[in-house]
């Protein structure tokens, strides 16, 4: 995500290298710059030329201190107003209300709301361990209370069933009575999608806020969106008190614009990001982390608190309890690193969030393939225990053998026993020399890293 | 010149929409659009040239989602044409704008043919929440109404609901859809070919699930699904459509681009120019990577699915 910004923004700090001090003429092009990636990654103009502005009022005023380059200095400006754009510091979700906190969400039509809905509730019953109900006053498109309720069952958070033939009103306090009488402690709304310019609907959900006084009503917007988001969004916050907005569809590609420049506008805060297809893509937005990974600094806290709550405490340090004692690095711990890895997201999620200097190597359009670790878990689920414990005994006809039972070529077998070897000589290495030099050793070597 | 179908046998027994009828939604639908230039636009077609003014209309055109780099091109290619013909007054360079803006949209003109084979074949793709199910519930009215034969393939097994979703359309329009209790979308629409050829139908509309094109493996799929088609009748799919929202930035490019390589695209269908949104991506999509667009959706209505037609949206956009 936002690689493409990372990008012109790294540029930037390369014409500046060399210069003695930031002066008007030589911050100039890269104004420009900073003002065509924002605008190319759909930051809204006014937005943007706000922030240009800013950014040459501060970056002028700044002296530049020894240990800094006028190009380092440049971009802690940015990333400085980056920060600020976005929101100083990141918001949670308030329920601090008599039970049950009320969320509404709003949006206009396929920017996410009913998906978004189902996330938050995960996130609500797993993170903060609350009892959730869901319901959907959406009577308009086909299916979509159909949509929620096979949500919210495999997520095993209740439902409240609606019919299209009620009013999303009804709906509404039907709802909140029921939430009531059952002591969930959060309610979740969900409606149908509508344009700003539709005075009917946006009335309507003007009467559905009256009726369930929500502490939460969340505007709901595709990161995808364009120049107009942000007129949607003021439009949204004029009818509806809104409290917080969530980025859908983050995970898109490299723009993010909406991002930027949704909080400057609405002067609400981004409070979650709607990442990935699956229901644990949903993020808490932490703005000073955006701006890093923005900047190409990579979001290190936010992998690690990914890696936290999906990788298996104990199996990792059985793990590193091997390798410590200085026992083989075999392919069943292969097998479940791959597998530890998956849980948390994947290897493109990862990479999203490490530094540009580590991921830059790799090609942009399909650098990483997680299809690629389903193949290496399946090439070793087609060996036997003795063949993952002593890899060395894998010659010719037990290659052909595990080939055919994974469905692949000898010769991605051969790849993923080369690549095997290595590591294992890494992982000796780390026995002794810690971690810096195996991660210089690492380039390469994972799976699906193509390149 | 607006008819529906270009070569359409069928067309004179079909109760085409009224010219007057659409123009008059595809305005009211640009409306947004239009006044945003306007705000900015109609409002600089005024006073003498200069380099200010210049500057003016590239953010009104960025404000419209023409991207960067298109009105960039364009704001180049006006400046020379000023210099040309000695304009000096920013009020004739209206007519100049509006003509090098048809000129790069109508490239993107094209006809929509079922008749050229028995099933027509269509399959729809395109990024989640796009608008594909409702714009196959459109089209499949539309074609109703033009008296044709269409079967629905409910190929979006991804998406809860998303079947049920399109068996509504089709109860709708009185159209049956092809469902399957599990399978996978290539599966389904392979079977709804079958079925098509079975029964004698004149279009299959397949829906597919919404995919990000950073999702390799979603993109894989739908490779496959194409693959399957082929499989089913070799001349089909007669009709690859990418599904965008007008509402998208500059990340429309990429969708195109992207899926386009996964699928060789035949084409558009530009989805929710009710909204505030505005047709400006377009024009981005023109300059960098052009693909006809066969449809526009212009409202709510079930009937609101128009043909493209490059003079009338500049016209809506600029007049």
């Amino acid at each position: 995500m936002l690689d493409q910004l990372t990008e012109r923004l790294s540029g930037v700090i390369k014409t500046l290298r060399g210069q003695a001090r930031l002066t008007e003429s030589n911050i100039q092009d890269a104004l420009r710059e900073v003002r065509i990636a924002l605008l190319e990654a759909d930051v809204a103009l006014p937005v943007v030329k706000r922030f240009v502005e800013e950014v040459k009022t501060k970056a002028l005023g700044q002296s530049v201190i020894t240990s800094l380059t006028p190009g380092q200095a440049f971009i802690g400006v940015v990333h400085e107003e980056l920060t600020k754009l976005m929101g100083e510091k990141s918001e949670g979700l308030s329920l601090l209300a008599q039970p049950p906190a009320v969320v509404l969400m709003a949006g206009l039509q396929g920017s996410g709301k009913t998906t978004s809905s189902g996330k938050l509730a995960k996130w609500l019953k797993e993170q903060e361990k609350k009892k959730v109900l869901l319901v959907s006053c959406d009577v308009y498109r086909p299916a979509a209370i159909e949509q929620l309720k096979i949500l919210a069952g495999s997520l095993q958070v209740d439902f409240l069933d609606s019919s299209a033939n009620e009013s999303p009103v009804a709906i509404a306090e039907k709802a909140l009575d029921y939430a009531r009488r059952h002591f969930f402690d959060v309610l979740i709304v969900d409606t149908a999608g509508r344009l700003a310019i539709d005075e009917a609907m946006m009335t309507e959900i003007k009467a559905l806020h009256q009726a369930l006084n929500p502490i939460e009503t969340l505007f709901v917007v595709d990161a995808m969106q364009g120049q107009d988001a942000v007129n949607t969004a003021k439009a949204f916050g004029d009818t509806l008190p809104l409290t917080g907005v969530i980025v859908t569809k983050l995970d898109g590609d490299a723009r993010g614009g909406v991002a930027l420049s949704v909080k400057e506008v609405t002067q609400k805060p981004i409070k979650f990001v709607g990442t990935g297809e699956k229901l644990t893509g949903l993020e808490v937005f932490h703005p000073d982390r955006i701006a890093s990974r923005i900047l190409g600094m990579g979001d290190v806290l936010s992998l690690i608190e990914d890696a936290q709550r999906h990788v298996d405490q104990a199996e990792a340090e059985k793990l590193a309890n091997k390798i410590k004692k200085g026992l083989d690095f075999d392919l069943e711990d292969f097998k479940s690193q791959l597998i530890q890895m998956k849980k948390a997201g994947g290897l493109s999620a990862m990479m999203d969030k490490l530094p540009a200097q580590l991921t830059k190597n790799i090609p942009q359009q399909g650098g990483v393939d997680d299809k690629a670790m389903n193949r290496v878990e399946g090439i070793i689920n087609s060996m036997t225990q003795q063949e993952r414990r002593f890899p060395g005994i894998i010659k010719a006809s037990r290659k052909k053998r595990i080939a055919a039972g994974a469905g692949v070529s000898v010769q991605e077998v051969n790849r993923l026993l080369n690549q095997f070897e290595q590591m294992q000589k890494m992982m000796k290495m780390m026995s002794r020399s810690g971690l810096t030099k195996m991660m210089r050793g690492m380039k390469g070597m994972i799976p699906g890293l193509r390149g | 010149m607006f008819s529906f179908f270009k070569k359409s046998p069928k067309e004179n027994t079909s109760p085409a929409p009224t010219q007057e009828g659409w123009l008059t939604r595809l305005k009211s639908g640009l409306k947004k659009t239009r006044d945003n230039l306007q705000n900015k636009v109609s409002g600089l077609f005024t006073g003498r040239l200069n380099d200010e003014w210049f500057n003016e209309l590239e953010e009104a055109l960025i404000l419209a989602d023409v991207g960067v780099k298109t009105a960039q091109l364009l704001i180049k290619n006006l400046k020379i044409k000023a210099k040309e013909e000695r304009v000096e007054e920013a009020a004739e360079l209206k007519p100049l704008l509006r003509s090098m803006l048809i000129d790069l949209l109508s490239p993107l003109e094209r006809s929509f043919d079922p008749d050229r084979a028995k099933p027509f074949v269509l399959v729809f793709a395109g990024v989640n929440g796009a608008g594909k199910t409702t714009s196959i519930g459109k089209l499949a009215q539309h074609l109703k109404n033009h008296h044709y034969s269409v079967l629905l393939a409910a190929g979006d097994t991804f998406r809860a609901a998303a079947v049920a979703q399109l068996v509504a359309w089709g109860e709708r329009n009185q159209v049956d859809v092809i469902t399957q209790e599990k399978g996978d979308s290539a599966a389904v629409i392979f079977d709804a070919i079958q079925a098509a050829k079975a029964r004698q139908i004149d279009v299959v509309l397949a829906d597919t699930a919404g995919r990000l094109p950073t999702q390799l493996h979603l993109m894989e799929e739908i490779k496959k699904v194409k693959r399957v088609i082929a499989k089913a009748d070799p001349s089909a799919p007669h009709e690859v459509i990418l599904v965008l929202d007008a509402n998208t930035g500059q990340n429309a490019i990429t969708q195109v681009k992207a899926f386009d390589e996964a699928l060789q695209l035949t084409g558009l269908i530009i989805t929710k120019l009710d909204g505030t949104a505005r047709g400006g991506v377009v024009a981005a999509i023109a300059g960098e990577c052009p693909k006809p667009i066969l449809f526009i959706g212009v409202g709510e209505q079930l009937d609101d699915m128009q043909p493209f037609s490059a003079n009338s949206f500049v016209d809506a956009l600029i007049e």
